[in-house]
């Protein structure tokens, strides 16, 4: 008879014993620091820096493992290319988990540990946490929050508005990796594939990029929504228009055979291990060059320009014949088709 | 009004087939073409293999055709 | 390939200029109507062509009866509406499956398959698969009504919504827009019902039909051609996408959707009644029809005032010409089915480009 599993009860989410029993052996052996094992109400930080970056993120994906990561792993990484994309050095994040009554602390132990692992692959500390507990049904499994803080980079004035006419638009690598992973994976679709998330931390390459080079404007992470939904909001808030080459747009054969067969859009699909950058044509070649030196930039390619706007800001798309298209912000969940 | 796509079936068994376009295995029933062999590219659309492709002729004027092949043909299947 | 998309770009504009009149070619077939726009063929090719869409989307010409008939369905609660995702967001008089998918009852299906599956795991619920779809998608539907016969699941039935296309084509050529020049044919549909189905129009109309599949290129050399014998004054059946479309079609599939199904008259969104232009199921095996099953009426539904989509699914007006295009109607909130579908005429202007 097989035994019953482990299950993360609402009690552990009360401030008392069980909680207390919950961090202290579950959570803080995996992301021991010594500010965390403070375990203070908030962490004490002394930065080598007062100009920083601050951002948030939650992660509700679904299915919470999926090939390439899981939650946990997103959570980090997601968080962590925020910061690096917005020029910061990310150096601590903060924790929080709200869990549903029931979840297997089995998977919790798996999630904590991509979390560990990811925090120490991108070198950034958890420094502060908090869990909670919420009713069976409640919340899918688990979901997490991830705030983060990164010392500014010097000399990096990152903006929309520096973006100007002739600059070029730089991807480090393949699109729509992670959008169709979890299409893949997700329950009433799922259909066997070699396909893997992309999900990894940028931090590591973004801050050699703006170490070396002069001349990078803008950059931006292109997660949901994927790469069409990001150059909507360049093009909206640079007040300029963009003009993209088909051809040059990186995607693996697998996820655009994915794709095709769901009627799904590759440029609309989600993507967590890459960045979208607009960098002065001077820039470029210098840019691309430390990309494809980077196991993240391999198949770092430029793929489109920045012109000026003519009524309004557009996203327009020359094919592989040779026409051209505009692309849309998406709605904001694809769908299987047959049409 | 029609998504289909071709793919290789790498499994049969009655009208139950597996097919593989570019790596990723979907179910597909034959059921519409029982002529249908193990190793033939169908077109599949909405679960179902609606007609084998005639790969010379496609040769010729399709390109996602063309990838198939070399998709195929190349020792890194996996795409990473 | 771009040495044949140069000559094909030649053969038309010569065409164009030979003939030194406008030009207007129709596909019939929404997943044309989005590969054009996707590829922005629209933009390499001479003005004088004019590429029109037709009622070739399922999803733009069902009738807002037969949405609010599968609202209805949604609604109760012994019921489990398995769907294309190509239905969800279409709105109905009351929101659409999408606001309702939150009850649960509401599944998305990639195959008729699965939701015949969907019948077999869930006794205790009727399965009503909305059966949406041209020529390509019937066949798919026809297999499980006999598959659920031999078997003997009798909670699954069909909401039967499946059109025709020769039907369609001969209404428009018929009177409600005849200044077609050629029709580029369905790729995906000609393989079910084969090239030569084509040629009824071409022997009573003589319009050029060339059958193309959906690669810019393979739709460019289609165009290519039909220009080409319009500028030679002949008009035949031409396949271009022999890799898949014979002449006779796939056989097995017509003759399985024979004994399910039979033509009847019916109402196109926009359009009107097109007679035998819909697809019932036959008495045998008229236990799988929701309608019946639930004592539900097939009847057209109210059309919105002040939209255009009519015109629009025959061709005879640019969705821009609506005065609700972009402005009231938008694919965010949209007024009129061709707004509705992702592969309605109005909606792939709106995305792919508003100008041309």
């Amino acid at each position: 008879m097989a035994t019953e599993p482990e299950r993360i009860l609402l009690a552990h989410g009360g401030g008392g014993q069980l909680q207390n029993q919950l961090i202290r052996e579950r959570i803080l052996p995996k992301l021991r620091n010594d500010v965390l094992s403070e375990l203070g109400d908030s962490a004490h930080l002394e930065l080598s820096s007062s100009a920083i970056c601050f951002t948030t993120d939650s992660y509700v994906v679904k299915p919470l493992f999926f090939r390439g990561g899981d939650i946990g792993k997103l959570a980090v990484c997601g968080t962590v290319n925020d910061l690096a994309v917005s020029g910061s050095r990310p150096v601590a994040l903060s924790l929080a988990l709200i869990i549903e009554e029931g979840f297997e602390t089995r998977l919790l132990d798996a999630i904590l540990q991509s979390i560990s692992d990811a925090a120490r692959q991108n070198r950034v500390s958890i420094v502060t946490g908090d869990t909670k507990t919420v009713d069976h049904g409640s919340a899918d499994g688990i979901f997490i929050n991830t705030a983060g803080i990164g010392i500014k980079l010097p000399n990096v004035a990152l903006g929309l508005s520096r973006i100007d006419v002739g600059d070029k638009i730089l991807i480090n690598g393949t699109i729509g990796d992670h959008g169709m992973t979890i299409v893949s994976q997700r329950e009433g679709i799922s259909f066997e594939s070699p396909l893997a998330s992309d999900c990894a931390g940028l931090a590591e390459l973004t801050c050699t990029l703006f170490e070396s080079v002069r001349g990078i404007r803008f950059m931006r992470d292109p997660t949901r929504g994927g790469l069409a939904a990001t150059l909507n909001e360049i093009v909206e808030g640079s007040r300029r228009s963009v003009e993209i080459e088909e051809k040059e747009i990186p995607v693996r054969p697998t996820v655009q055979a994915a794709a095709d067969m769901l009627g799904f859009d590759v440029l609309n699909a989600a993507n967590e291990g890459k960045f979208v950058a607009v960098v002065s044509p001077d820039a470029a070649p210098e840019c691309l060059k430390i990309c494809r030196g980077h196991p993240l930039g391999k198949e770092a390619t430029v793929i489109g320009e920045v012109v000026e706007m003519r009524d309004v800001p557009l996203v327009e798309l020359r094919t592989k014949i040779g026409g051209r298209r505009i692309v849309q912000m998406p709605y904001g969940r694809e769908l299987p088709r047959i049409c | 009004m029609c998504l289909a796509v071709p793919a290789r079936i790498i499994e049969l068994e009655g009208d139950r087939a597996v097919v593989d376009a570019m790596g990723n295995r979907w179910k597909a029933k034959t059921t519409l073409l029982p002529e249908a062999k193990l190793g033939d590219v169908v077109l599949v659309h909405a679960g179902f293999a609606i007609s084998t492709v005639d790969e010379e002729e496609a040769k010729k004027t399709w390109e996602l055709f063309a990838e198939i092949e070399n998709f195929e043909n190349t020792s890194n299947k996996i795409s990473g | 390939m771009l040495d044949r998309v140069a000559q094909a770009q030649h053969t038309i504009e010569e065409a164009c200029r030979g003939l030194d009149r406008q030009i207007t070619v129709m596909e019939v077939c929404g997943t044309h109507t989005v590969s054009i726009f996707r590829s922005g063929i629209r933009s390499i090719l001479p003005d004088k062509l004019k590429l029109l869409s037709g009622p070739g989307c399922p999803v733009c010409v069902t009738d807002q009866g037969y949405i609010d008939t599968m609202m209805q369905l949604a609604d109760r609660e012994d019921c489990l509406i398995a769907t294309y995702g190509d239905m969800i967001r279409v709105p109905g008089s009351d929101g659409s499956l999408e606001t309702r998918a939150s009850r649960g009852n509401v599944k998305v299906v990639l195959s008729s398959e699965d939701a015949l599956q969907l019948a077999r795991d869930n006794p205790n619920k009727t399965v009503v698969f909305i059966a949406v779809g041209f020529e390509t998608t019937t066949p798919a539907t026809a297999v499980v009504v006999q598959e659920a016969a031999r078997e003997g699941i009798e909670n699954f039935c069909i909401l039967s919504n499946h059109k025709l296309v020769i039907p369609a084509i001969r209404a428009l050529l018929g009177g409600m827009n005849d200044r077609i020049d050629a029709f580029l044919c369905p790729g995906h549909v000609s393989v079910i019902i084969g090239s030569g189905a084509f040629t009824e129009i071409v022997r009573d109309y003589r319009r050029p039909c060339v059958v193309a599949g959906f690669e810019p290129l393979q739709i460019l050399e289609g165009l290519a051609e039909i220009c080409r014998q319009l500028a030679a004054g002949t008009a035949q059946v031409k396949s271009m996408y022999k890799a898949v479309v014979t002449e006779q079609g796939n056989t097995a599939a017509q003759r399985i959707v024979a004994e399910c199904f039979e033509p009847v008259d019916g109402y196109w969104r926009g359009v009107g009644k097109i007679a035998k232009s819909t697809l019932a199921l036959k008495e045998q095996y008229r236990q799988f029809d929701a309608f019946q099953r639930f004592g539900l009426e097939d009847k057209p539904g109210k059309e919105v005032p002040g939209c255009r989509c009519g015109e629009v699914l025959c061709g005879l007006i640019d969705p821009i010409q609506c005065p609700l295009f972009g402005t009231r109607c938008t694919p965010q909130k949209p007024i009129g089915p061709c707004m509705v579908s992702s592969e309605g005429t109005c909606a792939a202007w709106f995305k792919y480009g508003r100008r041309k």
